[in-house]
């Protein structure tokens, strides 16, 4: 075991990859702006600059720990530095944080408080740059970019599509796609991994609460929402409630109390999902043909696979994603009522800013009409809850509508990586007991790997999966079956690393152990409901013998593009 | 959009360096100097046939001065205003270039595209000073009146 002196204290390290590493593990939080442990070390910032027993002063993120260091981290020469920093990009930014989308969440306003910056010396000299609006989820503003880098890396590192870099040098250094392209005309595909890292509000999503509100205070609209899996996990951070906790009554209590008609689950249009998509997976398997098979939830998989791997698109299922299906499903039973003459507006409430572009692809649209009509992201609806005046930790727990306010197990899982190939293998396996599901659950979709491979024996076949989260790994993955070098039967592909509990949409921060609550917190939604597989949920049986009765195609499957 | 010749040119430049990352500033170097400018088509194409995402070669594009993606006028006049060539007194012969060609610092190439005129950091001959070069031939010793003269040498020619 190796030691270091950290403000005179002895402090323990391993393998720790830099210093900055051991001195967080001492428990001394200092700041950064440019550091992720996820991403490469980039070394801009300077906040997490500390002094050594020589005087000599550098970027503890970039330094390898060694045997008998002695650090200080904390010297008045460290402090007029990061408060010079500080001023520094202060002077460069626009300052208007009251009207600020990223008010009170901002790491830039937050260590400008905590580290008692309340003047800025320096004038801005920039001029104002215009703000790009092109894109459906994301919206870009370069005057509060402070070239931390973290949104470049997170784009090519994590998700392997490098919309964004860094162009020009010295003072006009600025943060663009190539040529200052609109993000919209670029290869992005909405997924907010660069929102979740970018400390400042230079990258935002666009966002639906005015509409929502504005339909929500309409007589003549019937506005129903659903709320996907990964949602009720993340919710109640903003308001005190420990991470991962299930939130679902408290959530389904606050927004009746906002005046949405009608609540579901998006775990129910899940379970449609699973039907589905089994179905479609049995049968190629029987054909042997058109497989491997690729799930479709993911949005911002399903447009990284048109961009990137064209030749490959036609193995995405023609399964609508959940939301999807249920947004179809609910305008179809509006169609068929008679009795509610008011108009139906469709929300989901989704971790996910890809799935604002999603509804808006014209397959998602049933007879011209769009399935859902609106997209609102966790923190949108954490807002919306904060003004309505409403404090979701105090609400009672409320339960879901009927007709379709049951779901099983299977769809609740849909919110990490691997719940979509876990919920279709039980479908498949079709089998309830205990040793059956612990069987599918220890095959190997479990986890937090990036590229996961599990084999199950369907019959007496010996099926392939490959379960992928990132899209730099689908990335890795596509290009393997390519090429031939691997063969598999299913694909599933979430673009947010550990799938949508982490997802562009969800609150801030998102460290790995905020990662591992809502996980465990997904997991347990499963343990504790009754109905395990889809096809036992009652309504889902109804709705087939019902609704959906000859236009299962047209309502759940979608005539997806040729490539 | 481009002719098809540059495309292939392209690809006859890429073969020479090796389709690989390293070699992105050699390739769009050659494709300057046969354009005298980087046509943003062909960066974006180089990207791709390299393997790199095409707002890292834009960043790499943009960091060096050198390359640009506006087309160049057939004389590119260098006027050096490195520190050698700034005290001999470089800045009046370029605004006697700017003045006699109708240029200046916003707009650097002339309308009937004969000129291109950009001022560099230094050029090395710092003992030839002030100096200016035309496409890459060395003009020493320079002053306002000389530089007319050749500027009229080069209409002539």
């Amino acid at each position: 075991m190796k030691y270091m002196t950290i403000n005179n204290r002895r402090v323990e390290f391993d393998d720790e990859r830099n210093v900055l590493s051991v001195i967080r593990k001492s428990g001394i939080n200092l700041p950064t702006f440019c550091y992720h442990s996820e991403l490469s070390t980039y070394g801009a910032c300077r906040m997490c600059v500390v002094e050594d027993d020589r005087g000599r002063v550098f970027a503890s993120c970039s330094e390898v720990p060694r045997d008998g260091m002695v650090i200080y981290t904390n010297t008045p020469r460290l402090q007029h530095h990061r408060q010079m920093i500080l001023e520094l990009l202060l002077a460069s930014h626009n300052r208007d944080c009251t009207t600020c989308r990223k008010n009170g969440v901002c790491t830039l306003q937050g260590l400008a408080n905590q580290l008692g910056v309340n003047h800025v010396r320096f004038e801005n000299n920039k001029p104002t740059l215009p703000m790009d609006f092109s894109s459906d989820c994301i919206v870009r503003d370069p005057n509060k970019c402070i070239l931390c880098g973290d949104c470049v890396r997170t784009c090519d590192e994590i998700q392997g599509i490098g919309v964004l870099d860094f162009a020009f040098r010295g003072s006009k250094m600025q943060v663009m796609p190539a040529f200052n392209k609109d993000i919209a005309e670029t290869d992005c595909v909405g997924c907010g991994q660069c929102r979740v890292v970018c400390p400042t509000g230079a990258i935002t999503i666009r966002t639906s609460v005015h509409e929502v509100w504005a339909a929500l205070s309409d007589p003549s609209k019937r506005v129903v929402v659903q709320i996907a899996p990964a949602v009720r996990v993340a919710v109640g951070e903003k308001f005190g409630v420990p991470k991962g906790k299930n939130c679902l009554g408290r959530l389904v209590a606050s927004l009746r109390r906002m005046g949405f008609s009608e609540i579901y689950d998006t775990n129910f249009g899940a379970d449609l999902t699973v039907m589905e998509e089994s179905q479609e997976f049995l049968e190629k398997l029987e054909s042997g043909e058109g497989l491997p098979l690729f799930t479709s939830c993911c949005p911002g998989w399903v447009k990284f696979c048109e961009n990137r791997h064209p030749k490959l698109f036609g193995h995405i299922s023609t399964c609508r994603s959940p939301q999807e299906m249920f947004g179809a499903v609910l305008k179809e039973e509006a169609r068929q009522n008679k009795e509610d003459t008011r108009e139906l507006v469709v929300v989901s409430i989704m971790p996910c800013t890809a799935k604002k572009g999603e509804i808006l692809r014209p397959e998602h649209y049933t007879d011209g009409v769009q399935n859902v009509d609106y997209v609102l992201t966790t923190n949108e609806v954490i807002r919306m809850i904060k003004e309505a005046g409403i404090d979701l930790a105090q609400m009672p727990s409320e339960s879901l509508d009927m007709p379709f306010g049951l779901s099983s197990g299977a769809g609740a899982i849909f919110g990490v990586t691997g719940g979509v190939t876990e919920a279709v293998l039980r479908r498949i396996i079709n089998s309830n007991k205990p040793e059956d599901l612990e069987r599918i659950s220890f095959t190997g979709v479990r986890g937090i790997e990036g590229i996961k491979e599990a084999s199950v024996t369907i019959g007496d076949r010996e099926v392939k999966i490959a379960v992928v989260n990132g899209l730099k790994n689908a990335d890795i993955v596509m290009n393997m079956i390519e090429s031939g070098e691997a063969s598999y039967d299913f694909v599933e592909v979430m673009a947010c690393p550990r799938g949508c509990i982490a997802g562009g949409g969800q609150p801030l921060p998102v460290g790995p152990r905020t990662k591992k609550a809502r996980m465990d917190g997904i997991y347990s939604i499963d343990l504790m409901s009754q109905i395990k597989l889809p096809n036992e949920n009652p309504i889902v049986q109804t709705l087939y013998n019902g609704i959906l009765k000859g236009k299962t195609h047209k309502i759940l499957h979608n005539e997806m593009p040729k490539y | 959009m481009l002719d098809q010749s540059y495309y292939e040119k392209a690809d006859e430049i890429i073969q020479i360096h090796g389709a690989r990352d390293a070699a992105l500033i050699p390739i769009i170097q050659d494709i300057q100097s046969e354009y005298r400018y980087l046509p943003p088509e062909l960066l974006s194409y180089v990207a791709k046939k390299i393997g790199i995402t095409e707002a890292k070669a834009y960043s790499v594009a943009t960091f060096y001065e050198n390359f640009s993606f506006e087309p160049k006028g057939k004389y590119v006049i260098k006027v050096c205003d490195g520190t050698a060539c700034h005290v001999r007194k470089s800045i009046p012969i370029l605004e006697r270039i700017y003045s006699e060609l109708g240029l200046s610092k916003e707009k650097a190439t002339t309308d009937d595209m004969l000129f291109t005129v950009e001022t560099v950091s230094c050029l090395g001959a710092c003992g030839l000073a002030p100096v200016l070069t035309v496409n890459d031939k060395v003009y020493p010793s320079m002053t306002p009146d000389a530089a007319t003269a050749l500027l009229q040498e080069l209409r002539g020619a």
